[in-house]
C-alpha cells in the first residue's frame, strides 16, 4: 500500500517535471500556458471577432450597396422631402423626419411615465407589490412587436378615431399639432405604441439604477430631516445621468421599432407637424417598401436609409452604454 | 428593575443627598434635566424582539457611550432616538422624551433636525460638491441665501477642523476626499442643521487610527455644545471619549453610570465581564 503510494507519487512528480518543458516546446517559448487554454483562448477569441466582423460587413455592404443613390442624390438625399419612385426620385427627410418625432414624442410621454412607475418600484413598493409589478413590467417587453401592432389596429386606432381625435381637434384644434381629421391611423398612434413599447426598457434600467444607490444615501438625506419626497429627490440626482442613458437605450429602441409602427403610423412620405395625419419613419418604409422597389436606384436608396438608420441607433446605443458605464463605475454597482 | 438600573446615573448625575421631591424640581432646570429621556422602551425588527423595556435618561451636553456585543441592541436604541428605526420597518413602544415632549407627538422630519445622526459608513452625497454637503440639510430646509450658505459652510467646516484640509477642494465631489475627511465631512454636514443632540453609530469604526483619532477630539471639543450619544464596539474609546456608559446585552440595559464607575467597579458582572473582555 505504502509502495504503491509511494509510486503513484514519483508518477506524480515525474510529470509535473516533463510538463513546463513540453509547454515550452509546444509554444516556442513564448508563452507559458497551457495548451488546452490556447485553443479555449482562440476559440473564443476567433467568435468574438466573428460578432466585430459581422458589423463591419453590414456596413461594408450597406455602403457598397446604397452606393449608387449616395452618389446621385449626395447630400440632397438627406434634406430633400421628395420621394417619388414614379420618376426615380430619392429624399429621405419624411422619413428621418418621421422617425425623429416619432421617437422624442414617445420618449416624451414614456420617460416622465417610467420614471414614476420606476420611484415606485424602487423607493415605494412593497416588497410583495414589487415583484409581482416588475415582473409585469419585463414582461411588456417580451411581447411581439406584431401583438402590439395588431393591437394598435384592432383596439387603439379606433379609439384614436372616434373618441380621442375628435377631443383633440375639438378642444385644441387651433394648435399646428392637432390640425386635421380625425384618420386614427397616423403619428400620434405611432407615437402611442411607441411609448408602451419603451416604457419597460427605460423604467427597469431607471428602477436598476436607483437600487444601485446605497441606503447609506436614503438614510443620511433622512437624518438630516429631509421628508420622503427629498430623500427620493437625492436619489434621482445620484440616478440623474442613469436614466438619461434608460432614456437613450429606450430611444435606440423607438427609432429602430419597425413593425409595429409600421402598422400604424398609416404609411405616407409627408413632413407634417400634426400628430393627426399619417406619417413614415424610416423603418416603416423600408418594410413597407423594399418588396415592390424596382429600379436600382429605388433599391439603393432604401439602403441608404438602412445605413443611416443603423448608424443613428449605433451612435445612440454607444452613449447610453456609455453613460451606464460610467455610473456603474462610481458607484461599483451593477446598473444595467 | 427600571429603578436599580437608573441608580448609577441618578447618583452620578445628582448629588446624593437629593429627595424626590427635589429631582422633581431639579428636571424643571434645563441645565440639569436630562435632554433625553427612555421611558420602557420596547423595539420590534419584524417579529423579533430588539429591545426590552429600556428607561435610560441621556444627560445634557454629555457623552454618554453605549457598549454592548453585536445584536444587542445598542443600534435599535440610538436609531429609536431619532425614530430611523421606524424607517426601516420597525417599530417601537414605550416613550422617548426630547426636553420633556414625546417626540412621537411630532413630524419625525423636524425631530431629525434637532436631533443629528451620523454613521458608520462615511456617506457624502457623491453628486455634490463638498461644500453643497455641508449645507445639503440647509437647503433641505428651503436656506437659499448663497453668502449666509457660505459662511456657514466655512463656519462648520472648521469646527470639524476640516477647512484648512479642503478650502481649495470645495468644488469637489464629497466622495473624492479620504474616508476620515468624509467621516468629518457629514458631522459638518450634521452640525449645519445646528441640532441639539448627535447620535454617533459607531462613527470610526471604518476609519484608520488617525483619522479615529481626529474623530474622538472633535467629539471632545463638540460636547461643549451638543449632547452627544455615541455607540461603540471600541471600548478604549468609550472609556476615553464618554462622560457615561450605558451597557447592553441582549437588548436590556444592563448597566448605566458615570465612565469611570462602569469601567472599575461595575455593579453588575456582566458588564464587568464585558468591559475586561471576558466576552463579547
Amino acid at each position: 500500500m505504502s509502495l504503491s503510494m509511494q509510486d503513484h507519487n514519483d508518477q506524480r512528480s515525474g510529470q509535473q517535471a516533463v510538463r513546463p518543458a513540453a509547454r515550452a516546446l509546444s509554444l516556442g517559448g513564448m508563452f507559458r500556458k497551457n495548451p488546452g487554454d490556447l485553443i479555449f483562448e482562440n476559440v473564443t477569441r476567433f467568435f468574438a471577432f466573428i460578432v466585430l466582423a459581422l458589423v463591419v460587413l453590414m456596413v461594408y455592404e450597406m455602403t457598397v450597396q446604397s452606393w449608387p443613390s449616395i452618389q446621385h442624390f449626395g447630400f440632397s438625399f438627406v434634406s430633400s422631402s421628395d420621394w417619388d419612385p414614379v420618376n426615380d426620385l430619392y429624399g429621405a427627410l419624411p422619413f428621418i423626419y418621421g422617425t425623429l418625432f416619432s421617437s422624442l414624442g414617445a420618449l416624451l410621454l414614456a420617460v416622465p411615465l417610467s420614471v414614476g412607475v420606476a420611484i415606485f418600484l424602487s423607493e415605494i413598493a412593497p416588497g410583495w407589490l414589487e415583484q409581482p409589478l416588475s415582473m409585469l413590467v419585463e414582461l411588456l417587453a417580451a411581447i411581439p412587436s406584431i401583438v402590439y401592432g395588431l393591437f394598435g389596429i384592432f383596439v387603439m386606432v379606433p379609439w384614436l378615431q372616434t373618441d380621442i381625435q375628435p377631443f383633440l381637434i375639438e378642444e385644441f384644434g387651433w394648435m399646428p399639432l392637432f390640425e386635421g381629421a380625425p384618420y386614427g391611423f397616423g403619428m400620434l398612434a405611432a407615437i402611442l405604441i411607441l411609448t408602451i413599447m419603451i416604457l419597460p426598457i427605460i423604467t427597469s434600467i431607471s428602477r436598476d439604477v436607483m437600487r444601485a444607490i446605497p441606503d447609506t444615501q436614503r438614510e443620511a438625506a433622512m437624518a438630516l430631516g429631509a421628508t420622503r419626497w427629498e430623500a427620493i429627490r437625492i436619489v434621482l440626482t445620484g440616478s440623474k445621468s442613469g436614466i438619461l442613458s434608460a432614456a437613450l437605450l429606450g430611444l435606440g429602441r423607438a427609432v429602430g421599432e419597425t413593425m409595429a409602427v409600421t402598422m400604424v403610423i398609416g404609411n405616407s412620405a409627408d413632413i407634417s407637424i400634426s400628430v393627426l395625419n399619417p406619417a413614415h419613419t424610416m423603418a416603416s418604409v423600408l418594410a413597407n417598401e423594399f418588396a415592390e422597389a424596382t429600379s436600382q436606384l429605388y433599391v439603393s436608396s432604401l439602403i441608404e436609409i438602412a445605413l443611416l438608420l443603423f448608424v443613428m441607433t449605433l451612435i445612440l446605443n454607444a452613449i447610453a452604454r456609455g453613460i451606464v458605464w460610467r455610473i456603474t463605475k462610481r458607484y461599483g454597482a451593477v446598473a444595467a | 428593575m427600571y429603578d436599580i438600573m437608573q441608580q448609577p446615573l441618578k447618583r452620578s448625575s445628582m448629588s446624593s443627598t437629593q429627595t424626590a421631591e427635589e429631582k422633581i424640581s431639579v428636571a424643571t432646570d434645563m441645565e440639569t434635566a436630562p435632554r433625553m429621556e427612555a421611558l420602557r422602551l420596547n423595539a420590534w425588527y419584524g417579529k423579533t424582539q430588539a429591545l426590552f423595556n429600556v428607561s435610560l435618561e441621556i444627560p445634557r451636553n454629555k457623552v454618554l457611550a453605549i457598549i454592548g456585543p453585536s445584536g444587542c441592541g445598542k443600534s435599535t436604541f440610538l436609531r429609536s432616538l431619532n425614530r430611523m428605526h421606524e424607517e426601516v420597518g420597525g417599530r417601537i413602544d414605550g416613550r422617548i422624551l426630547l426636553d420633556g415632549e414625546d417626540i412621537m407627538d411630532n413630524d419625525p422630519v423636524f425631530l431629525r433636525r434637532k436631533v443629528g445622526m451620523v454613521f458608520q459608513k462615511p456617506n457624502p452625497f457623491p453628486t455634490m460638491t463638498v461644500a453643497q454637503n455641508v449645507v445639503a440639510g440647509l437647503k433641505l430646509n428651503g436656506m437659499r441665501d448663497r453668502k449666509e450658505l457660505a459662511r456657514i459652510t466655512e463656519e462648520n467646516l472648521r469646527r470639524v477642523a476640516l477647512w484648512d484640509e479642503v478650502k481649495d477642494a470645495l468644488n469637489k465631489p464629497g466622495s473624492s476626499l479620504s474616508g476620515g475627511q468624509q467621516q468629518r465631512l457629514c458631522i459638518a454636514r450634521t452640525l449645519a442643521v445646528e441640532p441639539e443632540v448627535i447620535l454617533m453609530d459607531e462613527p470610526a469604526s471604518a476609519l484608520d487610527p488617525i483619522s479615529t483619532m481626529k474623530i474622538e477630539e472633535l467629539i471632545d471639543e463638540l460636547k461643549k455644545k451638543y449632547t452627544i450619544v455615541i455607540v461603540t464596539h471600541n471600548m478604549q474609546q468609550a472609556a476615553r471619549i464618554s462622560d457615561y456608559t450605558a451597557f447592553f446585552y441582549m437588548g436590556k440595559l444592563i448597566e448605566v453610570g458615570k465612565t469611570s464607575k462602569i469601567f472599575t467597579k461595575p455593579a453588575h458582572r456582566q458588564t464587568e465581564d464585558y468591559v475586561t473582555g471576558s466576552f463579547g
